[in-house]
């Protein structure tokens, strides 16, 4: 090997070397300050640790290190994410520079009431524009993630139903195309949890929701659209069979993106739902957090939100004074304190900059979208259901595999080298071979019709040259993974003595 | 004269920087997808619910944006232009740049969650550094990737607890954070796992027995007044009742201080705020969650792991994923699917770039800040500490002549935000907190301040 090859191979493996293996003894990565005040009794010697071992590295140093790996990494900003029931749209980047104001980052959490009124009218003016945008009454904004709003929403419910005495109702619905959290969701509040069916147009199925409830239903857990991407036709019926049956009706808000301005779950008679703020209002994903997931619900539960929710009243001097509450009947807490402010930030700043037109406008690009990239490649993949689609559109790798021997998963890694993050696969579980994909409203055409070019000439490949797609991808930082080694030896962290 | 130039911004369409398709774009669409209009994609839902009207105010442009915002921000008393002395649970410490510039990089902000391991090396290095980090903090075998907060994660550990001992009893000190208690109550709550608050004094005392059914006993330390107690002897109360010991731990005590794997606990939570994240009234911040290396299977949320690709090169992934909720739906560990990466990441830098050295040099800072503030506050006429004698690291219980609530309203004129009020837990009593970033200057007007205003009564 050349000493240019040997000196490449070693600079790239050295990208990769952990903390713990970087640096030296005695480096620092920032300037430490001096004591100013006198000298105090130092704590009693056994109660302190021996050394802390942590890493030894310089300013520079770690600037390159997380520079460099963090290019190996796809992004929003450098890439396309047509990412199903994700909502990847583009994160505007004026709303992190307002939720990076000193006014709103540095404010601690126990401070009075009184000191951190602009803090409490955004979260408060927040709160209205969710319910609004829902047609819901009201809304906490303390869970902080999409599933920690489910899991207050269900605790919502479930706290509806034993104030009236209603002990007996522990029966959830949960349609098959479901999220996992639903059903994870459910059993974390206690409920025992019972599959629908989706009938083959992709609706609930009304027979067999019949049949499912009773005096024991507590609710039925929705997503609408579905994750089908597929607005149910039946929606009104289904609301009105769990209400007469005495049911909650829960909207998972993961596909909000596709009913702005264009139906509000609370006019259809739903409940109570969660909005993930990192899909529907662009708090960026970081990787896998931080969202939030406020939930929002009609005025029957409004006294059962979690704590706290912000209240405004209007003084004698006319001016609005805003404070955290605690609902009457309230679940309690969700964390600390009071939900991922920074989230609420960003959130509240891209529906103030979009406006009424600038909201509705999002579902109509977004299913457009969607849409477009159905009619541009049905008849390359298999469409399991042959109908217009809301903001999603589900394919099928089925008869490529069939044919081909080439999976949803070979097609989706194959993505990759085209430059294109892959969508989401094998969900829902009722659609073999699933390709999910969402492109959401922030993709122009040109971008669209790429993706639609490269999905072809992949459909094309598995048929000319499947192992191109079997050993997909070729031009990412790594091959795939070893993960069943992963999970039989857990290697969870650095060692010393590795 | 008129020139139409200048007029063709006045009452145009609202044209939204974040979409990019016009009109004409759409039309091409439409007709490629076979509709007339974009309404005809919308007939699924029932009409007479279909296209609602939106009360929403007009949109704002960026400029305008800008000053609505700024003008919300600047309404709030910031702590640097207050001296700010609150803590219990939020703590203030200097961010190093590197962290937001680190965290700021859009291959980290705007990346998804790292499902395709072959594009998301970048989030998985740093989560298992995150991983890697908490582990050696806390002197525990094993972290996980990050929970919503401290508070949930301290709950999550008393479910993990329940289902390692399969009992269906919480014990928990009284000395611990009461809204970690309430959280703790929201999650055992429905699943019928009972709280039981047990007095720490009658616990240390050997006053209280815990029964068999007991699956943890859940200490804090340094205990929500502030003060650093007897760990090892609880952990061995709880484990002689066959109950798993679960310590919440200060993140940035545990530099200074015995770590939990030196005292026995199984299963650690912790905040990592206080490690480079701003307070941002409250959130987002990131749980850490540690545990014993039995235990990993039955562990909450996102664990990243070493593995190779198919050329054996290191890599990471997302590994153990069959405890979660969209392998196991409703028999999941937990529904939890996020690590709040970014915030880990945060803390990540944080701590790798104070290091070995830093790392102390800041906890031990801050133990002396608020030593020296306690040694003033001791002094004042009227006031005193709650718990004389104690070993404390950053905060502590003052009792004062006044009720606190009024002495920090009386505390703004001096433009100082003074500790939290906790009179609902000791009579007369605010926690007060001080760390590195409060300046000597500060905490000495703080002690006048107080003694002014304790004095004119």
């Amino acid at each position: 090997m050349s000493t240019l090859n040997a000196l490449q191979r070693r600079l790239t493996s050295d990208r990769r070397r952990l903390l713990m293996d970087r640096g030296a003894a005695g480096r620092l990565g920032v300037s430490l300050p001096e004591s100013d005040v006198p000298p105090q009794a130092p704590p009693p010697g056994d109660m302190l640790r021996d050394e802390l071992d942590f890493p030894e590295v310089s300013e520079g140093e770690l600037v390159r290190y997380f520079s460099q790996i963090s290019q190996l990494n796809f992004s929003i900003d450098h890439n396309f994410y047509p990412l199903g029931s994700c909502t990847m749209k583009y994160n505007p980047k004026v709303n992190d520079e307002v939720a990076g104001l000193p006014g709103f980052a540095e404010i601690h959490p126990h401070q009075p009431d009184d000191t951190v009124q602009g803090a409490l009218r955004l979260m408060w003016e927040l709160q209205r524009r969710l319910a609004e945008i829902t047609g819901m009454a009201g809304c906490s904004l303390a869970p902080m993630a999409g599933a920690d709003g489910e899991f207050a929403g269900m605790l919502v419910a479930r706290a509806y139903h034993l104030e009236r005495g209603d002990t007996h109702r522990r029966k959830v619905l949960i349609p098959d195309s479901a999220h996992g959290t639903n059903p994870a969701t459910a059993s974390m509040c206690g409920f025992d949890v019972i599959t629908l069916p989706s009938d083959s147009d992709g609706n609930t199925d009304l027979e067999a929701l019949r049949y499912s409830v009773g005096d024991d239903l507590a609710g039925l857990m929705i997503t609408l659209p579905s994750t089908l991407g597929l607005f149910d036709s039946n929606i009104l019926e289904v609301v009105r069979i769990v209400r007469d049956a005495g049911g909650i009706v829960y909207g998972d808000g993961a596909n909000l993106n596709a009913l702005l301005g264009r139906v509000k779950l609370g006019e259809l008679g739903f409940d109570l739902m969660h909005s993930n703020l990192h899909k529907t209002f662009t708090q960026p994903h970081g990787g896998g957090g931080p969202g939030a997931g406020p939930i929002i619900v009609s005025e029957r539960l409004l006294p059962y939100l979690p704590t706290p929710v912000v209240e405004r009243n209007i003084g004698e001097d006319g001016e609005g004074r805003y404070s955290l509450q605690s609902p009457p009947k309230t679940i309690g807490r969700m964390g600390a304190f009071h939900g991922n402010f920074g989230a609420l930030v960003r959130a509240y700043a891209y529906i103030a900059t979009l406006g009424a037109e600038g909201v509705s406008n999002i579902s109509r690009d977004a299913v457009i979208n969607a849409n477009y990239i159905m009619s541009g490649l049905k008849g390359h993949y298999d469409l399991p259901y042959d109908r217009s689609c809301m903001h999603e559109v589900v394919f099928s790798a089925h008869s490529l595999r069939r044919d081909c021997g080439v999976s949803a998963l070979d097609v989706a890694k194959r993505l990759i080298d085209y430059g294109i993050h892959p969508p989401t696969m094998y969900f829902p579980l009722i659609v073999d071979e699933a390709l999910m994909i969402e492109p959401t409203e922030t993709e122009s055409k040109e971008t669209l019709d790429y993706f639609i070019e490269a999905m072809r000439a992949i459909a094309a490949e598995a048929r000319t040259d499947p192992d191109a797609l079997h050993n997909a991808p070729h031009d990412a930082p790594n091959t795939r993974l070893d993960e069943a080694r992963a999970a039989r030896r857990p290697d969870l962290r650095w060692r010393r003595d590795r | 004269m008129t020139d139409t130039h200048f007029n063709t911004q006045s009452n145009a369409q609202f044209i939204s920087p974040y979409s990019p398709n016009t009109d004409a774009d759409r039309r091409l669409m439409l007709d490629a997808i076979g509709v007339g209009s974009a309404d005809e994609l919308f007939l699924d839902i029932p009409e007479g619910w279909r296209n609602p009207a939106l009360d929403l105010p007009p949109p704002m442009a960026e400029l305008d944006l800008r000053r609505y915002f700024g003008g919300l921000a600047a309404m709030n008393k910031t702590p640097g232009e207050y001296a700010c002395f609150l803590g219990a649970g939020a703590y203030r410490h200097h961010i190093p740049a590197i962290v937001r510039q680190l965290t700021s990089r859009s291959e980290f902000m705007t990346a998804y969650t790292p499902y395709q391991p072959e594009i998301s090396q970048g989030t998985l290095q740093t989560e298992f550094e995150f991983q890697t980090l908490c582990a050696q903090l806390t002197g525990m075998d094993v972290a996980n990737a990050g929970m919503y907060d401290g508070s949930t994660s301290l709950a999550e550990a008393a479910l993990m607890a329940a289902r390692v001992t399969r009992r269906r009893r919480v014990a928990v000190l009284d000395t611990v954070s009461p809204a970690y208690i309430s959280v703790l109550r929201t999650y055992t709550e429905a699943q019928g796992i009972a709280v039981d608050v047990v007095a720490a004094d009658s616990m240390a005392a050997d006053g209280v027995e815990l029964g068999d059914d007991t699956a943890c006993l859940v200490a804090q330390q340094p205990d929500f007044f502030g003060r650093v107690g007897d760990m090892e002897r609880l952990a061995a109360r709880a484990h002689g009742a066959g109950a798993l010991f679960v310590a919440y731990t200060d993140a940035m005590a545990m530099a200074l201080f015995k770590p939990p794997g030196e005292y026995g606990a199984d299963i650690v939570a912790s905040e990592g705020q206080a490690l480079g994240v701003p307070p941002t009234f409250g959130g987002p911040y990131v749980g850490i969650f540690a545990c014993k290396q039995d235990y990993i299977r039955q562990m909450p949320g996102r664990i990243v792991g070493r593995t190779v690709d198919t050329q054996g090169r290191t890599a990471y992934v997302l590994t153990l994923q069959t405890r979660e909720q969209h392998i196991r739906r409703e028999r999941a560990t937990s529904n939890i699917c996020t690590s709040v990466a970014l915030i880990a990441l945060m803390t990540t830098v944080y701590m790798a770039a104070n290091g070995k050295r830093g790392m102390r040099r800041i906890a031990d800072l801050t133990y002396q800040k608020a030593h020296y503030l306690a040694s003033l506050i001791a002094d004042i006429p009227g006031y005193s500490l709650a718990h004389n004698g104690a070993v404390f690291f950053q905060e502590f219980a003052a009792r004062c002549p006044l009720p606190p609530a009024e002495i920090n309203r009386r505390l703004l004129d001096y433009k100082i935000i003074g500790g939290l009020d906790i009179s609902g837990q000791i009579d007369g009593a605010m926690l007060v907190c001080a760390t590195e970033v409060n300046t000597r200057e500060e905490i000495e007007s703080f002690a006048a301040a107080l003694a002014e205003i304790g004095g004119s009564q």
